[in-house]
């Protein structure tokens, strides 16, 4: 164990995925000579050449198109977008062609593939840049989408995703990027779809996923000042998700308060709460609250962005109503 | 032969006697027979409502993908868009598959998932079959991409319609193709009209095999109501591509008789054009080269039909007696099995 930051940890996961996987190569913008525009690629271009560390030119469609190519003939890309914000030029190449091809060819044929990079907001680079789409691909049925929350399980599911014969979708929170924590040196692999119980507590459950997963843990220390204990789980994967391990939470504190970044309108959190709502509607003492990004544009202004993100004020007013 | 500069318009030369042999020469004949007669198979299924959705026929182009897929081998990988009939039989997808993914069936060559525009075969190396215009330019380069990567020695032939240069993937993947000098050929089957839109009303800066010399790409024409003139151009193409790894363009002028699809009125265009360009019709003009040659007698020719029609008849017997797929072989689909970590378990979400 070490204590590195979730970008050294992503780092981590690719280079030790490329020992020892000669298929698996990395393209994208800026990742080789200038060493990734988030410094996640440091140095892979010095260790695996410029062959598997591929910079493209500013053609998100192409090289993504490109990506699903390479895969379809039975190579791992990992395709990084500089900005998950910046995937929405190859809209078209991740929803028809990653979304449908194993199932339209009669599953003739693999994509084993993860398409990575930073998202959300928080940073104040207006509304273009600051997208957390990962509802938006949640709504594919072919895609897998992950959000990882802490140092070690970006490293333990970034090498599961790129082990994975299926396409991962994979959300890296730009904010976490210098976030510091314990990563096991080896091997490390985070399982895809298993939940992470963060906070034990028997009064509410809180469900979160990415940076949100932190705004969630200080709303939680707040709560528990006033002697209110929340059970905190961090999902890691946003689908397939951990029914099973919010269930379990649910039923011994009854209340569920979810937190994501995403915008409120069909975001992942409405199918938790709804899967909540239908299979433990007897277990559940008060209605289940959504704590999500406001349903605006994020603005450029610092205080307004705050107001707009998930945050601690919103998420103690939520659990305090639950609570009653 | 190929000595013109990059995106250079070449003239095409007066055919020359072939040098092709008798059996090359007559297997080409007989593969543009068996796609018309394919197609008019499916056009009689079609207006039986046997077939559903959209049915693009390739009825007019079968020289472009006869020719062409003569001129690869089995390493390579063949690619195109939604009118793809043609071409995957011409790489070698049993009509019977075909025929059944046509009408849905477990038995088709995407087992009732893709139907008529999404025919895949992976065996032959072909990669299908795909419906959003342009888009599959991307895959191409991928897939030219990876025979590089892995050092394959083989390279890609990527069919698209001349509809489809006006995307932007397309420009950006000329462009990368070219940086990169991936083993790839673009083949633009230019027969005039995107649906309803020709060429000149959606296209600036004509011809279109202008558009390789601003990404520095080998530029070649072909005549493709001449099967043999497509595949030496071809040949030449996928020559540069395996040999120097030079990227061409190729644009290969054709026509089809029959609507966009099947539901066409096809309106924009007269049928004196019609007419006109079906005096030119592949098959025909072959026909009369192989008779002057002394290559085809009438029997044989005969008997070639003969059989072609009784393959397109045999597969869509097979494929309206197949099963249809169940919803549980349609889920079995969605993902891959899981071989390097734990199974996934995957809830089917509507279940819940």
């Amino acid at each position: 164990m070490a204590k590195i930051t979730y970008r050294q940890a992503l780092n981590q996961a690719m280079a030790e995925e490329m020992e020892r996987d000669p298929s698996v190569f990395l393209i994208g913008e800026e990742v080789a000579e200038y060493q990734g525009a988030f410094k996640v690629s440091q140095g892979l271009l010095q260790r695996f050449g410029a062959k598997r560390v591929l910079d493209t030119p500013i053609s998100e469609a192409a090289f993504s198109g490109l990506a699903v190519g390479a895969a379809l003939y039975g190579l791992r890309p990992i395709v990084e977008f500089m900005n998950w914000s910046f995937s929405f030029v190859a809209f078209d190449q991740l929803v028809n062609n990653v979304g449908s091809l194993r199932f339209m060819s009669g599953g003739q044929f693999n994509l084993p593939m993860v398409i990575r990079g930073p998202s959300g907001g928080g940073t104040q680079i207006g509304a273009t840049h600051s997208h957390c789409p990962e509802s938006w691909f949640a709504g594919v049925p072919a895609l897998t989408v992950v959000s990882p929350a802490f140092p070690d399980d970006a490293k333990g599911l970034l090498k599961s995703s790129i082990r994975s014969n299926n396409p991962v979708f994979f959300f890296e929170g730009e904010r976490l990027y210098g976030m510091e924590g314990e990563v096991p040196d080896g091997e490390c692999l985070t399982p895809i779809g298993q939940a992470r119980v963060c906070r034990e507590g028997s009064d509410l459950t809180i469900v979160s996923g990415g940076y949100a997963t932190h705004a969630a843990l200080s709303a939680a220390e707040v709560l528990g000042a006033e002697g209110k204990e929340a059970e905190v789980i961090d999902l890691r994967t946003i689908k397939p998700y951990d029914f099973v391990r919010i269930a379990q939470s649910v039923q011994k504190t009854n209340r569920l308060v979810i937190v994501e970044e995403n915008k409120p309108f069909a975001g992942w959190g409405a199918q938790i709460a709804y899967d909540v709502q239908h299979r433990l509607f007897d277990w559940l003492d008060a209605p289940i609250l959504r704590v999500t990004g406001l349903d605006i544009p994020q603005p450029y202004n610092g205080s307004l962005e705050a107001k707009v993100l998930p945050n601690g004020e919103r998420i103690i007013a939520a659990a305090r109503q639950v609570l009653g | 032969m190929v000595a013109e500069g990059p995106g250079v318009a070449v003239a095409e030369p007066k055919a020359p006697a072939s040098s092709l042999s008798a059996e090359i020469q007559i297997d080409l004949y007989r593969q543009m027979v068996r796609i018309r007669r394919f197609e008019e198979k499916s056009a009689q299924a079609f207006m039986r409502a046997e077939i559903k959705g959209f049915c693009h026929l390739y009825i007019g182009q079968e020289a472009v993908a006869v020719g062409a897929l003569a001129a690869l081998e089995p390493r390579d990988a063949v690619i195109t868009a939604y009118r793809d009939h043609g071409i995957a039989l011409a790489r070698g997808t049993p009509a019977r598959a075909c025929m059944a993914e046509l009408l849905g069936k477990k038995t088709g060559c995407s087992r009732g998932m893709g139907g008529s525009m999404h025919l895949f075969h992976r065996a032959n190396h072909f990669y299908g079959g795909h419906a959003i215009v342009g888009a599959h330019t991307a895959l191409a380069a991928g897939l030219a991409f990876a025979q590089q990567y892995e050092n394959t020695g083989g390279i890609t032939l990527c069919f698209l319609g001349e509809g489809a240069v006006n995307q932007g993937v397309f420009a950006e993947t000329l462009n990368l193709v070219s940086l990169w000098k991936l083993p790839i050929v673009f083949l633009i089957e230019n027969n005039d009209y995107a649906m309803g839109t020709s060429v000149s009303r959606s296209s600036a800066g004509l011809p279109l095999v202008n558009r390789a010399s601003a990404f520095d790409l080998a530029g070649r024409t072909a005549n493709g109501m001449d099967v043999e003139d497509v595949r030496k151009k071809v040949a030449e193409a996928v020559s540069l591509a395996r040999t120097e790894h030079l990227p061409t363009l190729l644009e290969v002028s054709t026509y089809r008789y029959r609507g966009h699809s099947m539901s066409d009125p096809d309106t924009y265009r007269t049928k004196q054009e019609i007419e006109e360009w079906k005096k030119r019709d592949p098959i025909l003009l072959y026909r009369e080269k192989l008779e002057e040659r002394q290559v085809l007698l009438d029997a044989l020719a005969k008997q070639i039909d003969g059989e072609a029609r009784a393959e397109a008849q045999d597969a869509l017997t097979f494929a309206e007696e197949s099963p249809e797929p169940d919803l549980d072989l349609a889920f079995s689909l969605l993902f891959s099995p899981e071989d390097q970590i734990d199974p996934i378990l995957r809830p089917r979400y509507s279940d819940i």
